[in-house]
């Protein structure tokens, strides 16, 4: 078969330090995304364990694989959930979900947990569609804008460039660093023009590194006057696939003048992370409600 | 809340804004729009612990906002807007 360069490695992790047996609430997350699928599970209000997946054509599977992995050697099963959550694009189909919850509100409250009160703006650059929203010391949306009508700015557009180009998806970033001056960006705004351009480029003689720091500038400027049009106040932090790409983020950071927060734990989490925060929150809600 | 509903492309950006701090979903906005652009949802989908009703843009009609909201905006004089003119709080802008 020939090399996947657009493939990146799945990963899980478990906590340690919880022993989930003598837990009081137990909640699952699940963003069901159009390009990965990861699965959280929380424990009074920590974090216990993720998986993070590819998604495949099924969306249901894609939840059932996601947190299957997240589980894996916890010795937890799905009736151990007391509330789960689906967020993402297939949000709905989440079959061992209590309810829906935007990607919206989940990863602003996501956001929140993993880098802290302090951020404002949160950038997410998904696989196929990229959001700015402004939140609040809570994690509470305040302003939100969603740009879900082309792929350009997103995961799925570097797929493709990882492809075409032959560089693996996790070393893309670094390599678009080594160039000495910065080209002109490619067209930012759709995949298919800015591949049929970069197919151009390479064939007019230019290395791999300066095409590829092309599409990062594209991409970097395209959610750049996204994010304008709300405004950017720090703390800033970016979450989804693209913050792990040091070449994207490094330009975006330019072009702002302001630097993101770094994350700690995997970025790709953070609407699953989100969703389960809304899961024990709401379990919270239930009992007082009953008193 | 601003909740902005729509798209950017090459053409410009098509954002319809809707203030949910406002927007009590009275649900005014609703049958004055002639692409029914509206709707209004018992919770903000976007704020899961409110419970509160308030008005959205539907989702079929989100990303292609630019042509549902064309036939309200005729080149040369602008008459008001019927979804903003209906507003009785002020809740509802348009980007464009």
């Amino acid at each position: 078969m020939a090399e996947e360069y657009w493939r990146w490695t799945e990963s899980r992790w478990t906590n340690p330090d919880i022993n989930w047996k003598d837990a009081d609430i137990i909640t699952g997350g699940v963003d069901v995304g159009s390009v990965s699928s990861q699965a959280v599970v929380f424990v009074d209000g920590e974090l216990y364990c993720y998986g993070n997946t590819r998604t495949g054509s099924n969306s249901p599977d894609s939840a059932h694989k996601a947190m299957g992995l997240a589980m894996e050697d916890t010795g937890m099963s799905l009736e151990d959930l007391q509330y789960t959550v689906g967020t993402g694009y297939g949000r709905v189909n989440v079959p061992f979900g209590t309810r829906a919850i935007t990607e919206i509100a989940c990863h602003a409250r996501g956001a929140n947990f993993m880098y802290g009160p302090t951020v404002k703006t949160v950038l997410d650059m998904g696989g196929q569609d990229c959001k700015a929203i402004h939140c609040d010391p809570r994690g509470k949306v305040t302003n939100f804008l969603m740009n879900d009508k082309c792929a350009a700015g997103t995961g799925r557009g570097m797929e493709v460039f990882a492809d075409l180009l032959q560089v693996p998806i996790t070393q893309i970033g670094e390599l678009s660093l080594q160039v000495e001056k910065e080209p002109p960006p490619v067209s930012s705004t759709c995949v298919v023009f800015a591949k049929s351009e970069a197919s151009s480029l390479l064939r007019e003689g230019w290395p791999k590194e300066k095409v590829i720091a092309a599409y990062c500038s594209a991409m970097a400027h395209r959610v750049v006057t996204l994010l304008e049009r709300i405004g950017v106040e720090e703390d800033f932090a970016i979450t989804g696939g693209i913050a792990k790409n040091v070449g994207v983020v490094g330009r975006i950071e330019k072009e702002l003048g302001i630097t993101a927060l770094k994350p700690k734990i995997d970025t790709q989490i953070a609407g699953a992370v989100g969703a389960a925060l809304f899961g024990d929150a709401l379990v919270k809600k239930e009992r007082k409600k009953k008193g | 809340m601003i909740a902005n509903y729509g798209y950017k492309d090459g053409s410009g950006d098509y954002f319809i804004a809707i203030d949910t701090d406002k927007c009590d979903g009275c649900g005014a906005c609703v049958p004055v729009c002639p692409s029914s652009v509206f709707m209004v949802m018992d919770e903000d989908p976007n704020d899961p612990l409110r419970e509160e009703p308030v008005a959205v843009v539907t989702d079929d009609q989100r990303k292609k906002i630019k042509y549902a909201c064309a036939q309200c905006k005729p080149g040369g004089d602008r008459p008001p807007l019927p979804c903003v003119n209906a507003c009785p709080v002020e809740a509802i802008a348009h980007s464009w």
